[in-house]
């Protein structure tokens, strides 16, 4: 399953790292921030609950840039 | 400008108010500081709160850290030497933010440049419902529902026209503005905006695979693949910060062991740590990446990661595949040559009733050959009558066009009906006529050269590509005619598919550059998966081009090789520079502050200037 997130960052390399931390996230298989059109799109886990582990994308990406945002 | 812009250039231009007007203040000791304390928490808040946030998270060294130890540093040593010279510390807070404002207002510009080029996301679709328009979500339209398309609306699906004609912007697919005429019968793609007439369209395809989606999630995952600069950039970031930092604490404590003089010494190490802000770096040169994609989009070329644009910009040998690539990949009428002319020079009015009588004969025919003729005839309804029409397989057809029996097909049906038939030179599909059983002349069919072809390898060439070859499934003698006229010096003809990749393979070998492999992803998807760059010719329409390829054209003009070449040399080029730039200007500046020759205002304006120009020169690569 895969799906698109708006998201909010100010710089690049913000972006980069949060394409990381939403990697590391259990039950992403696979994120890619796009800083350009400020997009997150993540495909999941077979079986992973998008809400609940965009919760998770969410905390984890504001762990390394606290100021970014995701729209869930 | 956007709210938090707008909030933040506010915060800016107060902090930098009250600076100025408390210098003309006289006041000392507690109350100085209280007063300077204002400035500099109006601007620096959220970048303490940051850095704070960031040692709790185990994130600590990133720029957010170096501004806060060094203002803090510098605010502790006023108060310790007494000075009470605050200015420093809020100049340094100052600077960072406009250096931050800018850029987030230099991309938030670029990016609307970009989004609104690429703004070919289809909101709705028009459905007739007893008899009014309904607006539905097209994500929600079934194949073969009919939709209506009025002026001035984006075509929301892929479809086929069943009432009504207009005419067609495709630039946001193409990057052209060459307007599309269409009636009845056509084909439209969704992206395309419609622009004089109200069209009824029975969708072919779902939202989810209709051109605007698939083209749509081709942009916006096109950053998932880094390149090689933007992989050692992060890297590059991690080591380098802590080795600051570290450097930065040696600094402060090494020499002042020494000396004994700890407030010089630890005054140094503060600007090591300011100038040392690796902001340039990590901010530009994913940025350029960024524009370059972003400009190559715009140009109507799509490219699938910037590790392509980085290969892309290294290629010196293009390999190309000759049809639907160089020449048009449909049959066109190339010559008519009437028996009375012999194959030299043509006679435009018997020319003329040859193709008259076979456009008339063909009339009812779909063959590809046919179409070709039938276009070259457009006169075509002219009252004319046209009976008895019957195909003949394997040799043409027959028919009667008022009253004289005309046959058309190839030199078996001449024989057949004893017409004299004579061969021709030309290249192409022979096709031959005789009126009332006596050879009249023949047509010939060809599929031509695009009309840029010859232009763009002459501009391949001069984009520093040193070596063109050409591969075709088609006959040896149409193959040299063609790289003879486009002046490519080494082809393969009578290649069948998977031979075509052998041939790129030992291409590959002998190599040690980047080649790249241009088909237009008809029966040629696993060369192009091959080559260390596959670009797919004029994507709208063929799936297999645009999963296989890296690069994706959006129309077929071949120029547009060249200029993608152009374009990631450009990109690239730009990451050098600002890569030398901006280390250059660092290792001069960290040399001076250590040595004790820059103060804190020179750290700073070193740090944001390098960070400004470096984000105006990555910009330059949207216009690539």
């Amino acid at each position: 399953m895969r799906k698109n997130y708006k998201i909010d960052v100010d710089c690049a390399n913000c972006a980069n790292k949060m394409e990381v931390a939403a990697n590391d996230t259990a039950g992403v298989k696979n994120a890619v921030v796009n800083f350009m059109t400020l997009k997150m799109q993540v495909e999941f886990e077979d079986g992973a609950d998008a809400k609940e582990v965009m919760g998770r994308v969410r905390e984890n990406c504001k762990r390394v840039e606290s100021d970014c945002e995701i729209f869930i | 400008m956007n709210r938090k812009q707008r909030k933040n250039l506010l915060r800016i231009i107060a902090a930098a108010a009250l600076m100025i007007g408390l210098n003309f203040v006289e006041v000392a000791g507690a109350e100085r500081f209280a007063l300077y304390m204002v400035p500099y928490l109006i601007v620096g808040y959220d970048i303490l709160i940051k850095a704070a946030r960031g040692i709790k998270n185990l994130q600590a060294l990133d720029e957010n850290f170096l501004m806060a130890v060094a203002t803090i540093g510098a605010i502790v040593l006023a108060v310790y030497s007494g000075s009470g010279d605050y200015t420093e510390a809020v100049a340094v807070m100052l600077f960072y933010q406009i250096g931050e404002w800018f850029q987030s207002y230099a991309i938030g510009r670029s990016r609307q440049n970009i989004s609104a080029l690429m703004d070919i996301r289809p909101d709705y679709a028009n459905i007739e419902n007893l008899g009014r328009l309904e607006q539905v979500d097209p994500s929600e339209i079934e194949t073969g529902t009919t939709i209506i398309i009025q002026p001035g609306e984006k075509v929301p699906l892929d479809g086929v026209v069943v009432d009504g004609n207009s005419t067609l912007n495709t630039s946001a697919l193409t990057g052209e503005s060459l307007p599309r005429n269409v009636a009845v019968g056509d084909e439209v793609l969704s992206g395309c905006i419609n622009l004089n007439g109200v069209l009824k369209v029975r969708t072919t395809k779902l939202f989810e695979e209709s051109t605007a989606s698939k083209i749509l999630d081709l942009v916006e995952n096109a950053s998932s693949r880094k390149s090689r600069s933007e992989n050692f950039i992060t890297k590059f970031a991690r080591i380098y910060t802590p080795v600051v930092v570290g450097s930065a604490v040696a600094l402060a404590v090494i020499p002042s062991l020494v000396t004994g003089d700890f407030a010089t010494w630890l005054y140094r190490a503060l600007i090591f740590l300011v100038i040392s802000c690796p902001c340039a770096l990590v901010i530009s040169i994913p940025l350029t990446f960024f524009a370059g994609l972003g400009g190559a989009s715009r140009a109507g070329i799509l490219i699938k990661g910037s590790n392509f644009l980085e290969t892309l910009s290294k290629v010196k040998t293009v390999v190309m595949d000759k049809t639907g690539t160089l020449t048009r990949g449909i049959f066109e009428v190339d010559a008519v040559h009437p028996i009375s002319t012999n194959c030299i020079s043509e006679n435009p009015t018997e020319a003329r009733q040859i193709l008259h009588y076979s456009a008339h004969v063909e009339k009812y025919s779909t063959h590809p050959i046919a179409t070709s003729i039938r276009k070259a005839y457009p006169a075509e309804n002219d009252g004319c009558t046209v009976e008895n029409v019957e195909e003949l397989a394997g040799l043409g057809i027959r028919a009667e066009v008022n009253g004289n029996v005309i046959h058309v097909g190839n030199e078996k049906l001449m024989e057949k009906i004893g017409a004299a038939w004579k061969p021709c030179d030309r290249l192409g599909t022979i096709i031959h006529v005789a009126v009332n059983g006596a050879y009249a002349g023949h047509v010939i069919v060809a599929d031509k050269l695009k009309p840029r072809a010859k232009k763009s390898v002459e501009e391949l060439y001069r984009a520093g590509v040193n070596r063109i070859v050409m591969l075709t499934g088609d006959l040896k003698k149409v193959a040299a005619k063609v790289a003879g006229d486009l002046g490519i010096g080494e082809y393969y003809a009578e290649l069948l598919p998977a031979q075509k990749v052998e041939r790129l393979e030992s291409i590959l070998s002998e190599k040690s550059f980047a080649v790249a492999f241009v088909g237009d992803g008809i029966n040629d998807a696993p060369v192009l998966a091959r080559a260390d760059i596959g670009i797919a010719m004029g994507a709208l329409g063929a799936d297999a081009a645009i999963e296989a390829a890296d690069v994706v054209l959006m129309d077929d003009d071949p120029l547009k090789i060249s200029r993608a070449i152009e374009i990631a040399k450009k990109t690239l080029a730009i990451v050098r520079e600002n890569i030398y730039f901006a280390i250059g200007v660092k290792v001069l500046c960290l040399a001076l502050g250590a040595v004790g020759i820059a103060n804190m205002w020179f750290a700073i304006f070193a740090d944001v200037g390098v960070m400004v120009l470096a984000v105006l020169n990555a910009l330059r690569a949207l216009s690539a």
